[in-house]
């Protein structure tokens, strides 16, 4: 089971050695905060989020940079109202000098203005576009990804591999959902594609079946479901007989979420930033150490903390450990680049955001377990895709309605 | 002596920048003043009407997204915030009419379906209201020229408005048309044969009630800087509506206490302990065990007791509530 | 034709498993006048008990369902005596209890079972499908049709034809009355309040090869329940089976035809309703 982390025993413990001695100032511990959700539905993805930094601070004793790190966890809740506190708590109260998190994207909306007056860098999982494009924010990185930045590649993927003709898309209906699906038409349909449908089920919905009945004749079935969502469409799916292969978004077929799928998940393939079965020495270290402590695989919300603590640390190592100057220290963190990430290879582009590889895996079953298996990798996948980045910005956001169903 | 407890704790509030120990606590005061006017809003229809509406945060949220809207579309605060006041007693009207109905549990759920159906429509009309994105103010408003930008000029504006806003629920409901509110909830088939419009009286406490929830709506997009769906989530009106419950309905401290140890558990102890939710669950079945009247009542009759055994020196008789 | 023969058939086996969840409910509030706000954490606790049992224990699926319904019988029998049984008529102590039991069972769902939702295949002879005029079926949804009926007459017997009926029936009626006439009404409400939230946790175990179980699920469900019960009126069985299906016809039609309105397109005809004829669509009483 997990590792159960009281925040203040662990604050606790770090403190206990990171007693700034008065007269070596390098020694002062730096604080890093965590916005995450612990309680109710978002659960499952803030506790993979916790344990995937903790898992990174553990292998490195607690130091980074020279210097001990003081980590504080802070609940949001899942709501606007509680990230912004949660995110004061952690600024204005605790100090941090940089935050991890949070979650969900209208989480980081409530707070990106605040955090950029501020001056406090974040690192966020949240995939809102326009955090990174029409109204970027300079105090924010991603090392995660877009909502589309993987739809992008797999429908190449779908176009050019599968030969699909026709889909119908299926996600939530809300932001997350829209920007998936606009980044997968917009692709799949310049390279001669057509998206048939689109479908946009309520947050709420228990049962998918009228929206798997309108699915009609098409060559697959996109979707992006978020959460536990996708366990409980593919298990509908499969109750309804229904035979098309169905293709999915990095949180529909997130490795950490593989134990609960039943034998209907097998054959989908899915593109996701992080795949379990990278074969790199920090990607090896990360799932051997998380597996120890946790019990269970990670997936892409533990590896992209993990990941987001190798920033940190790179970023401290260019300014050379002092975070006093918060520009000088957002504008390092920018410039990370590094090769060897439980990802691949990173960089950022221009306005903060991860330029990296996409992975297309598909979902197979091995001794007796279902696990996803790299078939392709997209390199240096930007937010923009192939597209020039001007025109791309200067299109609007992809939404509900855009881009627009070609009848 | 009354006089003076509330001396003391208006001195206290008002010297709160003080004492509180940085902004982010005088942030958590403003937060349990925004949501102490809210549940006095409700309490007025909870505690003094006898109905219990679980889609409240429904109101509260029109007025939030009403003055986000406003200022998108470019009108300046003073306008922003009069346009949202007036979206919710309009929204409150349209409630009430549809409410009023029935009573009970007819009043619970129609009030329910009427918050989830604004919920939805937070959602979905993304047109006006950004969908789950959300809405931004780019500042606060600047009345008479003072900033409230920082926490503690924010904390004034509000506990201006707390203190208006609890004053007149105090005259509201110590008047004589508080005291037919109260006739309606009691005694209500009593009332209307006394020739009291029940309806009537029911559907103006409803606007009442709904105005003092817009203005902790606005309230709560100004400190925010920030409205989105979750402002009106069946989960926001369950949330109030137990603070209301939890502290006391029909009194006026009730509402008041309930609000601060539902912000304070959420965002201050959930701080200290990690499963807060279930100690705050735990905390409101051991209020209903122990003081079921909530906790301003079960206090003060415990007090009551406490001082009735003091000066007879014996166990008082059984209190009959 | 086909999307509506889908949507037809989906409406039927909605509306049985609504019809297990809301029943009781109905029973606990047509009784008890409680409005049961612990409903969904009794699902969502019975499902999470019966796959437990299901997957760590390999118990065969109608047992686990069965033993989960006790259990959940048996929390539900607790929280009645100790904790409801002194508020009598305190509805607003009710709702804060009720919501704060609910918010604690479920913490303690996630502390124990964790936030990954877990998902189980329907017990194996009924797993696939059945084909009906050309287009297969999923076998266990048109099971969940049949269990629905065989708990509705069950019920309907219970109460139509048995002592402990006719006293349920007699208390719900006119509790002075039954009183007065020698019924021990605070025991039948026990007793009432088991079989209701046995009920719930039975259908959270039969739900879940569909829905899955995951943290969430009892917010998900509470909802449906509410709706279900005010439309078909509180207290009649005949309204919970009869507005169980119209719910799962609102549900699968609204969805398909009018996707604007899916957030809502369960609560407006509530509201309709209820403005219209307030005791629900076969309730007796004015509420």
């Amino acid at each position: 089971m997990a590792v159960k982390l009281g925040r203040r025993a662990f604050i606790a413990g770090a403190a206990a050695t990171a007693l700034p001695l008065p007269a070596i100032a390098q020694s002062a511990p730096i604080r890093i905060g965590l916005l995450t959700v612990k309680t109710g539905p978002l659960a499952e993805g803030g506790i993979q989020m916790e344990e995937g930094i903790l898992t990174f601070l553990k292998e490195k004793n607690n130091v980074l940079a020279g210097r001990k790190v003081d980590f504080i966890s802070a609940d949001t809740g899942g709501s606007p109202a509680g990230a912004k506190t949660k995110a004061q708590e952690l600024i204005e109260r605790d100090k941090v000098d940089v935050i991890l998190g949070p979650l969900a994207a209208f989480e980081l909306l409530a707070i990106s203005e605040y955090i950029e007056q501020q001056k406090t860098p974040l690192l966020s999982l949240a995939a809102a576009e326009d955090m990174t494009q029409r109204k970027p924010n300079p105090y924010f990185i991603r090392a995660s990804a877009t909502s589309a930045q993987a739809m992008h590649p797999l429908a190449d993927y779908a176009r050019k591999e599968l030969k699909f003709n026709t889909v119908v898309t299926i996600v939530e209906d809300f932001a997350f959902g829209y920007e998936q699906m606009g980044g997968f038409q917009r692709v799949f349909e310049d390279e001669g594609g057509r998206v048939v449908k689109k479908l946009w089920p309520p947050l709420t919905a228990a049962d998918y079946t009228p929206f798997i009945a309108q699915f009609g004749d098409v060559d697959g079935i996109v979707q992006g479901f978020a959460g536990s969502n996708p366990v409980k469409f593919m298990k509908q799916y499969a109750d309804m007989g229904m035979k098309k292969p169905v293709i999915g978004g990095e949180t529909a077929g997130d490795d950490a979420l593989l134990k609960s799928f039943g034998d209907e998940a097998i054959g989908m393939i899915n593109a996701c930033p992080y795949t379990m079965d990278l074969a790199n020495d920090s990607n090896r270290r990360f799932v051997a150490n998380f597996t120890k402590d946790y019990g269970n695989i990670p997936g892409f919300y533990a590896a992209g903390l993990y990941i987001n603590g190798m920033v940190v640390e790179a970023g401290l190592q260019k300014v050379g450990g002092t975070t006093g100057d918060k520009e000088a220290f957002v504008k390092a963190l920018r410039s990370v680049s590094l090769t060897d990430t439980p990802r691949g290879p990173l960089h950022f582009d221009d306005h903060g955001n991860v330029v990296g590889n996409i992975y297309i895996r598909r979902i197979e079953k091995k001794d007796g377990k279902l696990v996803n298996r790299t078939i392709k990798t997209y390199e240096k996948v930007s937010q923009f895709w192939t597209y020039d980045e001007k025109w791309f910005l200067a299109q609007p956001v992809y939404s509900r309605d855009y881009p627009p169903l070609k009848s | 002596m009354k006089r003076a407890a509330q001396g003391l704790a208006l001195l206290a509030l008002a010297t709160v920048p003080l004492w509180a120990g940085g902004s982010f606590y005088v942030n958590i005061m403003s937060q349990v003043l925004i949501s102490a006017i809210f549940a006095a809003a409700l309490d007025v229809l909870v505690g003094y009407a006898g109905l219990i509406s679980l889609g409240h945060a429904g109101l509260f949220g029109v007025a939030a997204y009403g003055a986000a809207i406003a200022l998108g579309a470019g009108i300046g605060h003073f306008g922003a915030i009069a346009i949202a006041l007036v979206a919710a007693l309009v929204v409150t009207a349209i409630f009430a009419v549809l409410a009023l109905r029935t009573t009970g549990i007819g009043f619970i759920m129609i009030t329910l379906a009427l918050g989830q159906i604004l919920w939805g429509l937070a959602y979905r009309w993304i047109d006006l209201t950004n969908g789950d994105n959300g809405l931004s103010a780019a500042s606060r408003p600047a009345p008479f020229g003072l900033s409230l930008a920082s926490a503690d000029s924010f904390y004034f504006a509000t506990l201006i408005l707390f203190c208006i806003a609890i004053a007149a629920i105090a005259i509201f409901t110590r008047s004589p048309f508080g005291a037919s509110l109260r006739g309606t909830r009691d005694q209500p088939r009593r009332m209307t044969a006394l020739g009291y419009d029940v309806w009537a009286i029911r559907f103006f406490a409803c606007l009442f009630s709904g105005f003092w929830s817009g203005v902790a709506g606005i309230l709560f997009f100004y400190y925010n800087q920030f409205v989105s769906p979750h402002a009106l989530a069946l989960s926001a009106s369950a949330e109030v509506l137990l603070m209301v419950i939890a502290g006391g309905s029909g009194t006026l401290l009730g509402p008041i206490v309930g609000a601060a140890l539902v912000v304070a558990m959420k965002n201050v102890a959930s701080a200290y302990i990690e499963r807060w939710n279930f100690t705050l669950g735990a905390i409101f079945v051991l209020i209903v065990l122990f003081m079921p009247e909530g906790l301003v009542p079960g206090t003060a009759r415990l007090l009551r007791r406490g001082s009735i055994a003091l000066r007879r020196g014996a166990a008082p008789a059984e209190n009959p509530r | 034709m086909n999307l509506w023969l889908i949507l037809s058939v989906n409406s039927i086996t909605l509306g049985g498993l609504l019809f297990l969840l809301s029943a009781g409910f109905s029973l606990i509030f047509g009784l008890m006048r409680i409005p049961n706000l612990t409903h969904g954490s009794f699902f969502m606790l019975g499902a999470y008990f019966g796959v437990s049992l299901v997957l760590w224990f390999h118990l065969d699926f109608w047992l686990a369902a069965l033993i989960a319904a006790f259990l959940v019988a048996a929390l539900g029998g607790v929280i009645e005596r100790f904790v409801l049984r002194r508020l009598a008529g305190a509805e607003q102590a009710q709702v804060l209890v009720t919501l704060g039991l609910s918010f604690m069972i479920a913490d303690l769902c996630l502390m124990e079972w964790s936030g990954d939702p877990i998902s189980i295949d329907a017990p194996s002879a009924l797993r696939g499908a059945t084909p009906f005029f050309g287009i297969a079926f999923s076998t266990y949804r048109l099971a969940i049709i049949f269990i629905a009926l065989v708990i509705a007459a069950g019920l309907w017997a219970l109460l139509d034809r048995t002592r402990l009926g006719a006293m349920i029936r007699a208390g719900v009626d006119d509790p002075q009355m039954a009183r007065v006439c020698g019924i021990r009404v605070a025991h039948l409400f026990t007793v009432v309040f088991c079989l209701g939230a046995g009920l719930a946790g039975f259908a959270g175990m039969i739900g879940a090869p569909i829905l899955s179980v995951y943290p969430g699920l009892d917010a998900d469900m509470l909802p449906l329940a509410l709706v279900v019960v005010i439309l078909g009126g509180t207290g009649s069985l005949l309204g919970s089976l009869l507005g169980s299906f119209v719910i799962g016809f609102l549900y699968n039609f609204g969805q398909a035809l009018l996707p604007e309105l899916a957030y809502f397109v369960l609560f407006l005809p509530m509201v309709l309703i209820l403005v219209m004829r307030p005791q629900g669509l076969f309730g007796r009483r004015t509420l």
